[in-house]
């Protein structure tokens, strides 16, 4: 910790048989990012992690950190710890044997490593549980004993593997939160596994979605947000609508479009659906060419204006939202 | 509609209940009873003495015997544990398919098929005097002499036992083994543990409950065992089973009785002693 390694993927290659899960990606990873891999599943992302973590041997290519080759080398040499999707916390131990585990394996007498415990639970706010099985704690504690066992190496690139999918909602978004205050306190690398994009849009600097095996689009949040330079990217980061027009694959944001005639507009729509958001209105309109957009209003804009099932309306939006799409 | 559930409830536990009470609980009760009778030469009579129980407990050979049980059952623990252990340990963490791995277990299970007493006779053959083992040693030049000791020993009666019982140590740890959360070797790994901490910290520790269970299966079988060791010693070594049924031969039922109900209670002792160290409910 605190040397500021960069972690680097060069043509990383992994095959299973004949099937490619990812297919010579690089990316750039600066210290002290905290970085999400975004897709759908299957799209590669988990093997990604798992062969940098050294849980999965390297097909093709390599991974470098501090441009060191770590490909070969076994998981504890690395200078990474892996939070895994179920914590894996050891169910036999308590929470404080649980942390000090690597420490025990390193053969570091029983007082020294639970001062050092000790510490790492009180990072991680579970001093108070430190005597507890796994089993007596719930969803948000264990990942947060699981958060302390992985922190206690000092590793210079913490790997989380869908760290928030086993929580219910609510703590998500707690736990989310705290996950992106220790990552600033800390100051080392996250390299963050997930699906869902608005978790990976509130936590992430830089962010990596992958589609089939490839990254399809790479690079600081808001600009791949702001600029989703594929479908699938603006498909699935959302808030985008994607449109076929006639001059070619558009991406327009939600909250881009505007509601006026039919005439003279954009686009010329039906609305299909209308949706209250609370703070928003998202009304759903088919357009030519079979496609529907979605249109995201306040609700002041909305009331102000009302719109019923079926009415006619026209889609507008400035000529800066829209961004053309690579087919 | 309360009185009514509770008569339902009584009814649906009754077919069950009566089976144990009539197969399990009245024999055991009736083999107690029994052990309080008195018993000449020729005839046996209902009394309520301690004379059975009296004359084993001060006998000279009944703690022999029962040291030479204990024996018994803890080398063939030691064996199965070993060789249980590290067929489970095989099947659950080196064969990767699922398919493989029920059909290795499959392949286990085999010579089960087969009655006890035929696998048991089948080594007679192979280690008598004559036999396969010693025939072969000579013939290798190992040896000059066939080995007495292979055959009417305690080492044919282990032997035996622990080929015998070794699949009762299998399964339980195999299953418990298969519950074990793959991504938890992982998560050693990551702390740098090595493949025997791994093993000696992770793996033994959350394999516990199976070997338990095993350990019951083995235990209970040993120690109630008389056919092995009649025909695995030549009738040269004892335990408790042949003690019992050489007293069911001269028709001594109350001394039969008597040892029977001394090695229930110890069984049950050794086994409640084991369950005191480890939880295996969450295994049941």
């Amino acid at each position: 910790m605190g040397q500021k390694l960069d972690l680097e993927l060069i043509s990383l290659t992994k095959r299973y048989g004949s099937t490619v899960a990812v297919d010579s990606i690089g990316y750039h990873f600066s210290a002290g990012t905290y970085a999400c891999l975004l897709g759908p599943s299957g799209c590669g992302k988990s093997s990604t992690l798992r062969m940098i973590a050294g849980h999965e041997s390297v097909s093709d290519g390599s991974i470098t950190l501090g441009g060191r080759d770590i490909s070969d080398l076994p998981p504890a040499k690395r200078g990474t710890a892996m939070m895994f999707q179920n914590y894996a916390l050891f169910p036999h131990l308590n929470v404080r044997d649980n942390v000090a585990f690597s420490l025990k394996m390193q053969g570091i007498d029983t007082a020294k490593r639970h001062a050092r415990a000790n510490e790492m639970l009180e990072l991680v706010d579970m001093t108070a549980l430190a005597d507890r099985l796994p089993a007596q704690l719930s969803g948000g504690q264990q990942q947060r004993a699981a958060l302390a066992r992985a922190l206690i190496t000092k590793p210079d690139v913490l790997l989380l593997d869908e760290p928030l999918s086993a929580l219910d909602p609510f703590l998500r978004i707690r736990m989310r939160a705290e996950l992106k205050k220790l990552q600033r306190e800390l100051g080392i690398t996250f390299v963050h596994v997930t699906h869902g994009q608005d978790e990976a849009l509130a936590l992430a600097d830089e962010i990596v979605v992958m589609n089939n095996a490839v990254i399809e689009q790479a690079g600081n949040t808001r600009t791949v947000f702001d600029a989703p330079r594929t479908a699938f990217v603006a498909r699935f980061l959302g808030s985008h609508n994607v449109v076929s027009m006639p001059e070619g694959m558009l991406a327009v944001r939600s909250d881009a479009l505007k509601i006026t005639n039919p005439n003279g507009a954009k686009l010329p729509g039906t609305i299909t659906n209308i949706e209250y958001q609370g703070t928003h209105v998202a009304l759903t309109a088919a357009v030519p060419g079979e496609q529907e957009v979605t249109a995201l209003l306040s609700d002041k804009d909305f009331f102000g204006n009302p719109k019923e099932l079926g009415e006619a309306i026209g889609l507008d939006w400035e000529a800066e939202a829209a961004r053309a799409l690579a087919q | 509609m309360l009185r009514n559930n509770s008569v339902i409830g009584w009814l649906l536990a009754a077919p069950l209940s009566l089976v144990l009470v009539v197969f399990l609980v009245l024999p055991i009760v009736m083999i107690v009873v029994v052990s309080f009778w008195g018993a000449t030469e020729w005839s046996i009579y209902p009394a309520f003495q301690f004379d059975n129980y009296e004359f084993l407990l001060t006998s000279d050979v009944t703690y022999r015997v029962f040291l030479n049980t204990f024996k018994y059952a803890l080398i063939t623990w030691v064996f199965t544990l070993l060789i249980g252990f590290t067929v489970a340990y095989y099947l659950a963490f080196h064969i990767r398919s699922l398919t493989w791995q029920i059909a290795l277990f499959l392949l286990c299970t085999i010579p089960f098929l087969t009655s006890n007493i035929i696998r048991m006779i089948s080594w007679i053959p192979f280690l008598g005097r004559n036999g396969i083992a010693n025939s072969t040693l000579i013939s290798m030049g190992v040896i000059d002499e066939p080995l007495e000791w292979l055959l009417f020993s305690d080492f044919s009666v282990i032997l035996a036992f622990v080929h015998l019982y070794t699949l009762f140590m299998v399964v339980p740890i195999f299953n418990t083994m298969m519950r074990i959360d793959k991504s938890l070797i992982e998560a050693a790994a990551d702390a740098g543990a090595s493949g025997w901490q791994t093993l000696r910290h992770v793996i033994i520790p959350l394999t516990k409950p199976g070997i338990m269970i095993g350990t019951i299966f083995v235990v209970a079988l040993v120690m109630g065992d008389f056919i092995t060791v009649r025909f695995m010693s030549g009738s040269q070594s004892a335990n408790v089973g042949r003690m019992i049924q050489n007293d069911i031969g001269l028709l001594q039922y109350p001394s039969a009785s008597a040892t029977a109900v001394i090695l229930l209670f110890t069984v049950l002792l050794l086994i409640g002693t084991l369950l005191r160290f480890v939880d295996i409910r969450k295994e049941l």
